[in-house]
């Protein structure tokens, strides 16, 4: 399975589901999945990486449809997405 | 809920909307000046009020609703809007309609909450900001389609131009005379339905798609590189400090100037009594010595308030969060704390950018533990007459100047620790996700900016000025009564309360080297940490200018301070909270006595702990 936290800047693939249980931290993976969807994530779009945090890559800066979103790749290893280019 | 028909003036809109979604503009285009920021009680949220005048001459109250993507009670944002919207909140009653606010650039996005919100039993009005954009973009929507698929009105606007409000001013206007009466809320599908159906909704009324916004993309990829961004960053921090200082300069010296000439005035027109004792060295003084930092603020202010209004505050958080996320705070919070280096008032204020409360609330924590420019003429002071004006490195660099930059870095490191401990205590919780939008990049509007500059202003000159004020009687009371018996060779400070105070106080404070003349001056110290030069000055009964009690100062601490006790006295103000407008914009920011008692607590005991074992280490290395 590929997520999105894998992606390199200027990549982008198709969202193909979320898989919020990959965190650790139960409590926090437990809102994940909705906060995701609410700002604008979601099955089916297209996701590309822009920006990347210029300590360690992170966090990173996605073009989801209209939108930029900036999250860490924690967060990001919870969308799953399409293997290879969109 | 009664059932009366209301009046006209009864009637109350609240403006709902995500964040970014231009809400606060649109508040501020149909409000103006006409507005009050307070907090929702016990709570760290803010409510936002203002008066508008409909087109039929109607005077209603708009509320502006913390910005929220849905209404779970996940944040205290979100359980605020819920239960004022529900009208199960306890102070704000239950408003008449909603106006939500979504933007036209990204609809699918905006569309989901106004689903959400037509559960809730209130009528709705669908206002499609950022029409402008939405255009340059290439967007098109048709909000015929979309006010009938929802059942409700749409109305196209750009909240920053009030010529285009007409529409939402007749909408708002029909409805107002039509008004529904509320109904309960019912439970709302899960976040996915909801998605779905917004998704559907907004391919039936975009009628075209449009790109990405381009000016946004193309600075993002400048503003984000990950060298040429970090570079921006810094400079664009530095010119801020550079300017804060250069153009306070001018204003500050005037109000100094302008206290002292009222001083003046004061002395030569009232009797040599109690009272202009009261009025010059009590209240002129201490309030004096608060105002002075005005300019300071309210410069720092209208930089962080650009920062928010461009967009580029998100991206200075983008940048800075992998470092912040070492110590478990976000990057949202390093603009407050950077701000803190001039003042640590605009820096508490500021974090109100801080989604989280718990995050907030460790930013404020540790936001006193940043060298604020007060300390800087009590550093000054103390290096110049302690430290010798060496030379060190192959002369390079100077002695003073590295132990000046010792005592800030002294300060960002303890910031940093005591934040990673308050996240592993008190602050302890689920960690909260970055997950943030990048607005697109907007040139501030003059009109808004000067209104929340005003209201900032506002808030610190009532809310810290009021203490102060009460603080500046309180300490005069201590330093003039009783006065001096007579034949006593001792300055008058000495026979007062703080003289007595500051006597008891140096059962406490001998451990770390201090004298009864530093522990006295301490007690007025509280008003601004600067405030302790002078009151040293008084303490060693010195006369003169501010110059010549420089002077003597020096030279009393050169020859009677010992060095531990010097040092000890350096330590001691890297950490003390003697600043009491800080501790009454805790109390406001924070909505909690507790908060503002643990950290007064924790900072003097850091305070006396550090001076302790500076005063121990500096006598063993000496002996």
């Amino acid at each position: 399975m590929v997520y999105l936290s894998d992606l390199n800047k200027g990549e982008e693939a198709k969202i193909l589901g979320f898989e919020a249980e990959r965190c650790k931290d139960i409590e926090f993976a437990r809102d994940l999945e909705d906060r995701l969807l609410e700002i604008g994530f979601e099955e089916g779009l297209t996701v590309k990486i822009l920006h990347e945090g210029p300590i360690s890559r992170d966090p990173i800066a996605v073009r989801i449809g209209q939108m930029t979103v900036a999250l860490r790749r924690m967060e990001a290893a919870a969308v799953k997405i399409s293997n290879g280019k969109a | 809920m009664n059932n009366m028909p209301k009046t006209p003036k009864d009637i109350k809109i609240a403006l709902v909307g995500s964040p970014n979604c231009g809400k606060s503009s649109l508040f501020n285009t149909l409000t103006g000046s006409r507005q009050k920021v307070a907090n929702y009680p016990g709570v760290t949220v803010e409510r936002r009020s203002g008066n508008y005048t409909t087109t039929d001459n109607q005077k209603i109250i708009l509320i502006d609703l913390p910005g929220i993507y849905s209404l779970k009670d996940r944040t205290l944002d979100e359980r605020v809007s819920r239960e004022v919207i529900t009208g199960v909140h306890k102070s704000e009653s239950r408003p008449d309609i909603l106006l939500c606010v979504a933007d036209s650039t990204n609809l699918r996005v905006h569309l989901r909450l106004v689903l959400e919100l037509k559960h809730l039993g209130l009528p709705v009005i669908l206002a499609l900001n950022m029409r402008d954009l939405a255009e340059r973009d290439g967007i098109t929507i048709d909000p015929k389609i979309l006010s009938k698929e929802l059942g409700i009105p749409v109305v196209n606007t750009v909240a920053v131009r009030s010529g285009t409000l007409e529409d939402l001013k007749a909408e708002l206007s029909q409805s107002i005379s039509n008004l529904i009466p509320p109904k309960d809320a019912v439970q709302s599908p899960p976040t996915r339905e909801l998605q779905k159906q917004a998704r559907a909704l907004a391919q039936a009324a975009i009628v075209s798609e449009g790109t990405h916004h381009k000016v946004t993309r193309q600075l993002d990829k400048v503003l984000l590189h990950p060298f040429l961004g970090i570079v921006i960053f810094f400079i664009t921090l530095f010119g801020m400090f550079q300017l804060v200082y250069f153009w306070a300069e001018a204003p500050m010296n005037l109000i100094e100037e302008g206290f002292r000439l009222l001083q003046g005035f004061i002395t030569t027109i009232l009797p040599d009594n109690w009272f202009r004792s009261l009025l010059v060295h009590g209240i002129i003084a201490g309030v004096g010595s608060v105002l002075v930092f005005l300019p300071q603020i309210l410069i720092l202010f209208t930089f962080i308030l650009i920062l928010e209004a461009t967009g580029y505050m998100a991206r200075a958080a983008f940048i800075m969060d992998r470092l912040m996320a070492m110590v478990g705070l976000n990057g949202r919070a390093f603009i407050p704390l950077m701000s803190s280096f001039a003042c640590a008032i605009p820096g508490i204020m500021a974090t109100r950018t801080i989604e989280h409360h718990r995050d907030r609330i460790t930013t404020i924590m540790i936001a006193p533990l940043m060298t604020c420019s007060a300390r800087i003429p009590v550093y000054a002071l103390l290096i110049g007459a302690v430290v010798p004006n060496h030379s060190v490195f192959y002369g390079l660099l100077g002695l003073q100047g590295l132990v000046l930059f010792g005592l800030y870095l002294v300060g960002i490191v303890s910031a940093l620790l005591v934040a990673a401990v308050l996240k592993m205590t008190l602050t302890k919780g689920v960690a909260q996700p970055f997950l943030m939008e990048l607005p697109k990049y907007q040139l501030p509007v003059l009109k808004h900016l000067l209104i929340n500059l005003w209201e900032r202003a506002r808030i610190f000159l009532k809310r810290a000025g009021t203490i102060i004020l009460y603080s500046a009687i309180g300490l005069w009371v201590l330093a003039q009564y009783p006065k001096k018996p007579l034949g006593a060779t001792e300055p008058d400070i000495y026979y007062s309360y703080a003289g007595t105070l500051g006597r008891y106080l140096q059962y406490i404070f001998e451990p770390i080297g201090f004298t009864w003349e530093i522990s006295i001056a301490l007690i007025p110290g509280m008003a601004a940490r600067e405030v302790a030069i002078g009151a040293l000055g008084t303490v060693y009964a010195l006369q003169g200018n501010e110059n010549q009690i420089e002077q003597g100062l020096r030279a009393v601490i050169q020859n009677s301070w010992s060095l531990p006790t010097a040092f000890a006295f350096l330590a001691w103000y890297v950490f003390a909270p003697q600043c009491l407008a800080t501790l009454a914009t805790v109390r406001r920011e924070t909505n909690s006595w507790a908060w503002t008692g643990f950290m007064t607590g924790y900072l003097f005991a850091l305070a006396y702990g550090a001076a302790f074992v500076v005063n121990k280490v500096t006598i063993a290395l000496l002996a």
